[in-house]
């Protein structure tokens, strides 16, 4: 077990996100974190990287329980993760090939001529070593979140975070992109946690799903498994309709009311 | 202003003076780790310093020439016009180059490590470092705050020579009070605990105004407003306390 998140509660500024949220990632497998935007996806994957402590419950990271940890232990827990930001989080003082080359030189005493294969390599995995010499800001969204999966990759994390990695890429970056998150995951063996809300792409690669709503795990099993469930708020989900019972619309006033009152 | 919104406000003080003394702390752990990484500090000093030169020479020319010319009509209505060097160097050795140097440098070197840390905030890349693993208070946060507290006395000590040359612009050149004079009652009357106030009063500026545009930049509000508003609250913060503690140090040395 990778990860293990049990009975986790957390708010944020005083509405409830997680109430009672269990969460397994094995080891060496794809688990798939599903739900509608707002659910938390990628709160959980700041509770799980120690960014924020979960008001009440247990998480545990490689066996070790995150409240227990000083700052040292979490740095060093966390060298052994990677997570791919959704806008790629690139640095951007500093070229393509500087970025990808960053947790290297911060980390290791490697010397620059294996400091250069490294990076070359990981560059040439997601399809941009050409573009080692620019800048972040020359780069278009897709090309930004591939030098940071490349850079998420650079230390050989164990496990690797992808927040959203599909939203606006272009049909041939995203088969490339799931390409590469199946592959790292069967050559390299490295335990995979996908937050996204679309459910076709990670239907083809996942292992393992969760799906998120209303701050508790609504269902969980394989990717077939969820398809077939007969669950309304699984199949409301999967199927993308807006009435059922997971709500669509946020918390508000009656509609009518509320148009009506605006009259006066 | 009503009780509680008067008790609000003070707890909302003491609650950011907490704060920046926390940050401090921090600050000052990670300062000796980055002085191993000698590049990043000679890159900020640049930043804050050489990159400020400019309108430091330009502002100290002219105060110094305002100090010449304000200085001759006041000393020759006494007519004692031959003290006009030791008045010079004194108001900019002890205050004017030290105070005017912090005031341009938390506008022109203080919004622009405000701003720049907290666009850094705003986009993800300081929480990019610390799941790196990377400590972003010892790469950017200490780096930057260090080249800052160096930078301040060096742009002061020049922006002091600068302003001396202006000041014997007008009063030697334009006024015509006597060269010799001019330079040999600055030489008798400036001693070196002059000079040490100003340097004394740059580095606790430079501490200050560093330290701000830090925290500001490092706290900012991740959106666009957040780091408008850090970038404002750097200048007023920085001015106000840079009068402030003048007049703390002025006294102190006196």
């Amino acid at each position: 077990m990778v990860v293990d998140v049990r009975g986790v509660h957390y708010a944020l500024g005083g509405r409830p996100i997680f109430s009672d949220l269990d969460v397994q990632v094995r080891r060496g497998r794809i688990t798939a974190i599903m739900g509608p935007s707002g659910t938390g996806k990628t709160t959980l994957l700041k509770l799980i990287t120690a960014q924020v402590p979960p008001d009440q419950g247990e998480l545990r990271v490689f066996g070790q329980e995150l409240a227990t940890l000083g700052r040292r232990e979490v740095y060093a827990l966390r060298r052994r993760m990677g997570m791919l930001f959704q806008n790629g989080a690139l640095l951007t003082d500093m070229d393509v090939f500087e970025n990808v080359a960053f947790p290297v030189r911060e980390h290791t005493d490697l010397p620059e001529t294996l400091i250069r294969k490294l990076v070359l390599t990981k560059l040439q995995a997601v399809g941009l070593r050409g573009a080692a010499a620019l800048m972040p800001a020359e780069l278009s969204g897709g090309m930004a979140r591939r030098v940071a999966l490349a850079r998420a990759i650079v230390m050989d994390p164990e496990v690797l975070m992808y927040d959203e990695p599909f939203v606006g890429l272009d049909p041939i970056s995203l088969g490339v992109i799931l390409r590469l998150i199946k592959h790292m995951n069967e050559a390299l063996g490295i335990t995979s946690i996908v937050v996204s809300h679309d459910v076709q792409e990670l239907a083809t690669i996942a292992d393992d799903s969760y799906l998120i709503s209303g701050g508790r795990v609504a269902a969980s099993g394989t990717p077939a498994q969820l398809r077939a469930s007969d669950s309304p708020a699984v199949r409301q989900f999967m199927t993308g309709c807006a009435e059922g019972p997971v709500p669509f619309h946020y918390p508000a006033p009656d509609y009518a009311t509320q148009l009506l009152a605006a009259e006066d | 202003m009503s009780n509680g919104d008067r008790d609000g406000l003070i707890v909302e003080g003491i609650r950011r003076l907490g704060s920046v003394v926390i940050f401090l702390a921090r600050l000052l752990a990670q300062c000796a780790p980055a002085l191993g990484r000698p590049w990043l500090l000679v890159h900020q000093v640049y930043n804050a310093g050489a990159r400020s030169l400019i309108i430091i020479m330009l502002s100290g020319l002219f105060v110094g020439m305002v100090l010449g010319l304000q200085g001759y009509d006041l000393l020759h209505r006494f007519g004692s016009v031959e003290a006009l060097g030791s008045a010079a160097a004194l108001g900019l050795l002890k205050e004017l180059a030290p105070v005017m140097t912090a005031l341009l440098f938390a506008g022109r070197a203080g919004t622009a490590l405000t701003s720049e840390i907290g666009l850094m905030r705003a986009t993800d890349q300081l929480t990019a470092m610390e799941i790196m693993a990377v400590d972003p208070m010892r790469y950017v946060a200490a780096p930057r705050f260090l080249g800052g507290v160096i930078a301040m006395p060096l742009l002061t000590a020049i922006f002091s020579v600068v302003g001396l040359y202006g000041a014997q612009l007008i009063g030697v050149q334009l006024m015509g009070v006597d060269r010799g004079v001019f330079w040999s009652q600055m030489q008798d009357s400036v001693e070196l605990r002059n000079v040490t106030e100003g340097v004394v009063k740059s580095l606790v500026f430079g501490t200050a105004c560093s330290l701000i545009a830090v925290h500001e930049g490092y706290n900012a509000a991740p959106t666009a407003e957040g780091v408008a508003l850090a970038t404002t609250r750097t200048v007023v913060a920085s001015s106000v306390l840079t009068l402030l503690l003048d007049y703390v140090l002025t006294a102190t040395f006196l």
